[in-house]
């Protein structure tokens, strides 16, 4: 049987922020977890300004580098119908945030866990935004795992600095740079790779 | 408001016509049939950079995208959801506040399924809309159209076993916006949707059957392939439609992209 054609993608639009982002949606990490990291960045376009109206997801190994994920997410208040937050223990590896008005984003999380034996560990990201007609793939590698980065045969494919734009840059302790650009510049700074699965 | 309003004096750029609009959709549109004739694959998805959508135009990549198909990647599974992530009552967008809001009362429904036809079960679908005069809840949205203390315009729900989802709600009004001049959306409502696997989430429109506004829109016309583009228009069922009660749609979501092939030989 050959496959069923897919419905196609269109834009997330401008009006998705009643809709789609909910709280504690950044707080991937069970709350107060002392292993909890920060990474945070920006959204740009191919002027350098920031993109006010993306929408990140992420999706991630826990720790110990499984995949199977839990519900309760977006935990909800059957009572209210307004949303509970995540219970503070569960790890679901799932993580939604929209971008500020100066095009910034956080999320807190827990390290993921090497998905099989020498792995390099990362975050998974697909990025939405109004202008943007078909989501995008993207991944952000910690700078840890030496070795395993070494070894990875995605980042072993790309030049130096087309590398690097999938590297979380270490702020300081704990906490994590990593920006998105959707479009490379006149001003020099590089689009970051973004993945198709095959 | 009686009148339109003005927009300020030298508050924005000069926009194109509808007219320009129209001459870009069917140039690009005549490029694709033309790289079809010869030999290029059919294109399911719009193409990241599409001029007549204006916004596209700083936020598409330049470079193309790197393939990557380890059957190991964290993106061939994806995060679940379960019956804590939803209410009852999200499903129904008509009953959300103390009276009913005004409109076309429908009911939406269809199923999602990937690639083989497999069904997609238990996943989250999550939908948003205008209301009926084509006024988001949003404080951004500044078209003059009433908003309706009755209605927000949002709904989830989670995928039955035969991956059926269903929505009541109102039919949404097109509304304006500044891509070009005159430019206006046809009726439409926001799916967001996820599969088995990262790699297959999808956020898209449906829209309705037989909307005057389709060749003028720059957004469903992103998608130049005919057929895929069809698959973006719901039908009519005068099956589903309840008597004196509700107007029904019927609307299939096939999710793209592989997912793992430990899920198909079912040691999930």
């Amino acid at each position: 049987m050959s496959p069923l054609p897919p419905t196609p993608s269109q834009t997330v639009g401008p009006f998705y922020g009643y809709a789609l982002p909910f709280p504690t949606g950044g707080e991937i990490a069970p709350a107060g977890h002392p292993d909890t990291i920060t990474v945070r960045g920006v959204v740009l376009d191919g002027a350098g300004q920031p993109i006010p109206d993306a929408l990140l997801e992420i999706w991630q190994a826990g720790p110990d580098g499984d995949l199977t994920g839990r519900p309760g997410s977006m935990r909800r208040d059957p009572v209210t119908g307004g949303f509970l937050g995540r219970d503070g223990v569960d790890f679901t590896g799932f993580g939604r945030v929209a971008t500020d008005a100066d095009g910034g984003w956080v999320v807190r999380t827990l390290p993921p866990g090497p998905h099989r034996p020498g792995a390099a560990p990362y975050l998974s990201v697909c990025v939405f935004a109004r202008g943007l007609l078909h989501h995008l793939f993207t991944r952000i590698y910690l700078p840890e795992h030496a070795d395993a980065l070494a070894a990875d045969p995605v980042l072993g494919a790309l030049p130096p600095e087309r590398r690097a734009t999938l590297l979380a840059e270490r702020d300081h302790d704990r906490t994590y740079r990593f920006d998105i650009r959707l479009q490379g510049g006149d001003g020099g700074h590089e689009e970051t790779v973004f993945l198709a699965f095959a | 408001m009686s009148t339109p309003p003005s927009p300020p004096p030298g508050s924005s750029p000069a926009l194109a016509s509808q007219a320009e609009i129209d001459r870009e959709i069917a140039a690009q549109y005549q490029s694709y049939v033309d790289s079809r004739a010869a030999g290029a694959p059919a294109r399911q998805h719009p193409d990241r950079d599409y001029p007549p959508y204006r916004s596209s135009a700083l936020r598409h990549p330049k470079q193309p995208l790197v393939s990557v198909g380890d059957p190991e990647d964290v993106e061939l599974s994806g995060p679940v959801f379960g019956v804590t992530d939803v209410t009852a009552l999200d499903s129904d967008l008509t009953r959300q506040h103390t009276g009913e809001p005004l409109g076309e009362r429908l009911t939406v429904t269809g199923r999602v399924l990937d690639r083989d036809g497999r069904p997609v079960r238990g996943q989250l679908v999550e939908v948003w809309q205008a209301n009926a005069a084509g006024r988001y809840a949003h404080q951004r949205d500044d078209h003059p159209a009433p908003l309706d203390p009755n209605f927000t315009g949002v709904g989830r729900c989670l995928t039955d076993d035969e991956g059926r989802y269903r929505f009541t709600t109102i039919k949404p009004g097109p509304y304006p916006w500044r891509n070009h001049r005159n430019a206006w959306r046809p009726a439409h409502i926001h799916f967001s949707l996820f599969g088995t696997a990262f790699t297959q989430r999808l956020v898209t429109q449906m829209y309705f059957p037989g909307d005057p506004l389709f060749p003028y829109d720059p957004i469903l016309q992103s998608v130049t392939d005919d057929a895929a583009r069809q698959r973006l228009v719901a039908s009519y069922d005068h099956d589903l439609s309840v008597p004196e009660w509700s107007l029904g749609y019927r609307w299939d979501i096939v999710l793209d992209g592989p997912a793992a092939t430990w899920m198909e030989e079912g040691r999930l």
